[in-house]
């Protein structure tokens, strides 16, 4: 009795993650569709944006790099370069939940605000506090300086659904020369 | 992460879009091809120009220069913006001062022939419908510039009341100049270099200086006039390069400069024109680093910091309304301005240093006991100050400079303190 109704339960939380997942990427490729054909910015590169070979990459333009359990966050060289000057980094707590897809901080460059998205779930076990001096580190040194999270993962499954350096790339492509 | 520059194109778009909700549903799905290009359009997309919509047209956010930079290059050396997308029109005919007069809340008689002023043309509730730099020509001619956001509105309350003006008499018709567009040009220490010209002044030069007095100088040798006798708000039709231009000192940058009207078909080779004689120090500027300029400079931005419900009282443009009007009136909603005037208006615009995140439009203020004060405008991170700079409303009583007060963003309570604008020193070319 007590093990069928663990059992019932964990199907329906199962279930309820799905649900959530598909109605949070339907919402984001719905926003994604709009924003591309509504704004159609033509984007100035200098060359294209860098990207990493060993890193994986979220489609809301941040980067996780995975030693284990323990993973490394932060926002692409793509990403900078659409924000511009990076003025201000609103960091999480450690100790923090973080989930795939949630936002879980903010940019603020001298324009706009931007969510940043966790690429993966897990608990947030330090912040780059040396982004709040230099929040530039973000332009300056995306993949490295410019860290913002470290991540104790709970779920590598869900390193499946983001891309390599090559799919990233060819993502870029496609969404700038959509606008 | 989304925003970016896609946010502050999209947020600008749908707050000038505001007055029109089919404008707004027909532009949030606008292809390419509904956009609307300025004459530069091509200009701006060979030198980087990353273009996004604005009030229904395709505008240069940014170039290869990031906003930053461009912000502090427009102070240090100078600017070239394109701002064909607003309007401009003239009014003729003997009677167009009196019937601008009743649209606005300008002492517009009181102009001298080549003067102009920035002023508002107000509602019968006496709110902001739009903010205009207008210009008197000669007695019988008016030269005005409106917002682009505001076009459609501002032509059909104009057209609307002509036509009753008319029906009565008045002597008044009006041409807008779609055949032309309008380049800013602003200009570092042009008036330090224009009385640099009296020998006691040549201590002032520096080696940057002297770029920018090339410049001034090919600006000079294009046209007859003598542009040191011409002050802010000054106004002259010649011609530049044998094309005859509507020449304005003005900007709306808080730096010295002039609004260059000229028939499109030259606009292209007068933007090369100044770009190759100023040898890069003045740089192409997008919309991005003039909305920052313009914060700094404490200036309101209509749709953000101006609205249909807000007055020019409240928005601290009691200067704006001449003396003379303010015995008068004879302007739409002149009774509930005027009465302002005497009570003293409910609410003020202030403005703002804080910590923290860069306020934005609608971050609640709060009294530093947790009581909702008012709501910033506009607002963002000085490039010239390296700080936190606001524009917003307060409840009067509570707008005194270093009134403290607590600004909500993301839920979070940020420090703030009122302060008096400009945030960054204007240096309009005013005689000494």
């Amino acid at each position: 009795m007590d093990a069928q109704h663990d059992h019932s339960i964990s199907v329906e939380r199962e279930r309820e993650r799905e649900r959530e997942r598909e109605r949070e990427m339907a919402c984001r490729q719905l926003w994604a569709s709009r924003a591309a054909s509504y704004l159609r910015i033509s984007v100035f590169h200098r060359g294209f944006s860098n990207v990493v070979k060993d890193l994986k990459y979220a489609d809301s333009h941040e980067w996780v790099k995975v030693d284990e359990n323990s993973a490394t966050v932060g926002i692409t060289d793509h990403a900078q370069d659409h924000l511009g000057d990076v003025v201000y980094v609103e960091l999480p707590e450690v100790g923090a939940a973080v989930t795939q897809g949630g936002s879980f901080g903010a940019v603020e460059s001298v324009k706009a605000t931007s969510d940043i998205n966790s690429p993966v779930s897990g608990k947030v076990v330090e912040v780059n506090e040396a982004l709040n001096s230099s929040p530039a580190l973000i332009n300056s040194s995306p993949y490295k300086d410019g860290w913002i999270i470290k991540v104790e993962i709970s779920d590598n499954g869900e390193l499946n659904n983001l891309m390599d350096s090559d799919q990233y790339s060819k993502f870029c492509e496609e969404e700038d020369s959509k606008h | 992460m989304r925003g970016g520059l896609w946010q502050l194109g999209q947020s600008i778009t749908r707050r000038l879009a505001q007055g029109d909700k089919k404008a707004v549903a027909r532009r949030y799905f606008a292809s390419d091809a509904e956009l609307k290009k300025t004459v530069v359009y091509d200009f701006h997309v060979a030198n980087g120009g990353k273009m996004v919509p604005f009030a229904g047209w395709s505008m240069p956010i940014q170039y290869k220069d990031s906003i930053m930079d461009s912000t502090l290059n427009c102070r240090e050396n100078g600017s070239l913006f394109d701002v064909s997308h607003m309007c401009g029109l003239s009014l003729k005919g003997k009677d167009s001062v009196p019937f601008l007069e009743k649209l606005v809340i300008a002492d517009v008689a009181g102009l001298a022939p080549g003067t102009g002023s920035l002023t508002v043309f107000t509602n019968e509730k006496g709110g902001a419908i739009d903010d205009s730099v207008i210009t008197k020509v000669k007695d019988d001619h008016i030269y005005l510039v409106v917002n682009a956001g505001c076009r459609d509105k501002d032509l059909a309350h104009i057209e609307e009341h002509m036509k009753a003006f008319k029906a009565k008499g008045g002597d008044v018709s009006w041409h807008i100049h779609d055949e032309r567009s309008l380049l800013a040009l602003q200009i570092f220490g042009c008036c330090v270099i224009a009385h640099s010209f009296a020998p006691t002044s040549c201590y002032l030069f520096s080696h940057d200086l002297v770029m920018v007095l090339l410049l001034l100088r090919f600006l000079q040798h294009l046209t007859k006039a003598d542009l040191s006798k011409m002050y802010f708000g000054g106004f002259q039709v010649l011609d530049i390069n044998g094309v005859q231009c509507f020449l304005t000192r003005t900007g709306y940058t808080g730096e010295d400069g002039f609004e260059i009207s000229i028939p499109s078909e030259s606009a292209v080779d007068l933007a090369k024109a100044i770009l190759e004689k100023s040898e890069g120090k003045i740089r192409l500027t997008g919309l991005g680093a003039r909305d920052s300029l313009r914060l700094e400079a404490g200036l309101c931005l209509y749709g953000n910091d101006l609205e249909q419900h807000i007055t020019p009282i409240e928005a601290g443009l009691t200067w704006a309304i001449g003396k003379r009007r303010r015995a008068e009136g004879g302007f739409l909603g002149a009774d509930v301005i005027l009465k302002q005037l005497e009570e003293g208006p409910k609410i003020r615009r202030v403005g703002f240093f804080s910590s923290g995140p860069p306020p934005r439009s609608h971050s609640e203020i709060q009294d530093e006991g947790g009581n909702n004060i008012g709501e910033v405008t506009s607002g963002g991170f000085s490039p010239c100050l390296k700080k936190n700079i606001a524009i917003g409303y307060v409840k009067s009583g509570l707008h005194k400079a270093g009134t403290k007060v607590k600004i909500i963003i993301r839920g979070k309570s940020n420090e703030g303190v009122v302060t008096k604008m400009p945030f960054v020193p204007t240096k309009y070319y005013k005689p000494s």
